[in-house]
């Protein structure tokens, strides 16, 4: 699966206006913690595809969504459901900790 | 069954790894979901021998990795959960797998430890950050107080001042003792950076993020309050050593260590930050990976 990046132009269509669950993943290339994140989040985009949907975000090209967000900390994993944030987790967590989030959005 | 599994994966771990594997024994290295140890959080590393130029954290641990995964040692990444430590074979359980081994190395390290002031929690990523590499960008021209007169404090600080408008470094004592001269030089002759000395944070301000911080001095006990977007912590660290029960620790949870690198325990040693309280390099974090997999190959030869 193709990755899905989330900007500044398509967050309101891909993110707010999607009536499911949707996964922010908030990075930059010079952080080296969210280089570790990373991978784990294509896979999560490929064990939940078709119930969630995964992506990232870039804070350097797309600062005025992470400033929405107020994210100051990266990587910040922000869980949305029906347009709304309902969780966020600082730092690089590990794959169990974000597949639980995730199975916990999904039955919410 | 292995002959040795080593319990964390910062130079300490990796180090005695090397040393493990190219005495033909065979090593797991449990690595943690998140490899690597603190190291992967930092910049430019200019203290490590062998770089002059100085290397990159991130790529100072990648080179150790591919170094002992070369000798041929197995690494899961997995997190450490729990182990039977009384006696040699000693099972370990890691992300939710039994692994056996005859000996075992802990090098776990540390982890941050934060203010646990009211208002700090809720703020972490909302303006409350350990990782300067990581989030100094965010505060562009914005006011930051880093907390600790440590040589972490120092490199926090200077990575800050090529971001911030302004950073306050906010230390307990009276003056900074612990960083390297050459470290409190390039502190202070940073003109962003601001020295407070005798000081404290009493409660970070703000609703949704970081807006204020209360200030303690510690000789009048007057509180005073200061505006700030940031607050990054780096004060003295805990141990990672809860999980290990029955080995022998001292008040602040650093592991006791006997003879350099053995615990109470025969055939458990220990290596680098988690029982170092004292230096907390790389260097001598990867000094005594180096010692802790001489002294293993030597302990398990005696059954010989």
């Amino acid at each position: 699966m193709a990755d899905l990046n989330f900007t500044d132009q398509n967050f309101k269509q891909e993110v707010l206006e999607d009536n499911g669950s949707v996964i922010v993943d908030f990075w930059a290339p010079w952080c080296g913690p969210c280089r570790a994140v990373s991978p784990v989040i294509d896979e999560l985009a490929k064990e939940f595809a078709g119930k969630v949907k995964v992506g990232k975000l870039n804070v350097d090209e797309n600062s005025q969504t992470a400033s929405q967000y107020n994210v100051m900390s990266i990587p910040s994993v922000v869980f949305f459901k029906n347009g709304q944030p309902i969780r966020t987790m600082v730092g690089a967590q590990n794959k169990e900790d974000y597949k639980q989030e995730i199975e916990a959005l999904l039955t919410s | 069954m292995y002959d040795v599994i080593i319990i964390g994966s910062g130079p300490a771990g990796l180090t005695a790894g090397i040393y493990t594997t190219r005495d033909r024994l065979k090593t797991l290295i449990i690595a943690g979901t998140n490899w690597g140890g603190q190291l992967q959080l930092t910049t430019l590393i200019e203290n490590f021998p062998g770089f002059p130029d100085g290397i990159q954290g991130p790529d100072l641990m990648s080179a150790m990795r591919k170094q002992v995964e070369g000798f041929g040692a197995e690494i899961v990444e997995s997190d450490f959960s729990e182990g039977n430590f009384s006696k040699s074979p000693f099972i370990i359980t890691a992300g939710g797998k039994e692994y056996v081994g005859r000996s075992i190395i802990i090098a776990t390290g540390t982890d941050t430890q934060w203010l646990g002031v009211p208002g700090e929690k809720e703020k972490i990523g909302r303006g409350i950050s350990a990782c300067a590499p990581c989030d100094a960008p965010f505060f562009k021209n914005k006011k930051v107080i880093v907390v600790g007169g440590g040589n972490a404090a120092m490199e926090e600080a200077l990575i800050l001042a090529n971001f911030a408008k302004e950073v306050n470094v906010l230390c307990r004592k009276e003056s900074f003792t612990k960083p390297s001269e050459m470290m409190i030089e390039k502190v202070k002759n940073n003109p962003k950076i601001k020295a407070i000395y005798n000081s404290e944070i009493t409660e970070i301000l703000g609703e949704s993020k970081v807006e204020g911080v209360k200030l303690k001095d510690n000789r009048t006990h007057k509180i005073s309050e200061m505006p700030i977007d940031g607050v990054f912590v780096a004060i003295r660290r805990a141990p990672n050593s809860e999980k290990f029960k029955g080995i022998e620790k001292d008040e602040q949870g650093y592991i006791k260590v006997h003879e350099f690198v053995k615990t109470n325990v025969d055939g458990i040693f220990v290596a680098g930050d988690v029982h170092n309280k004292n230096y907390q390099q790389a260097i001598t974090a990867a000094g005594f990976g180096a010692m802790a997999g001489l002294e293993t190959k030597r302990w398990l030869d005696s059954f010989l």
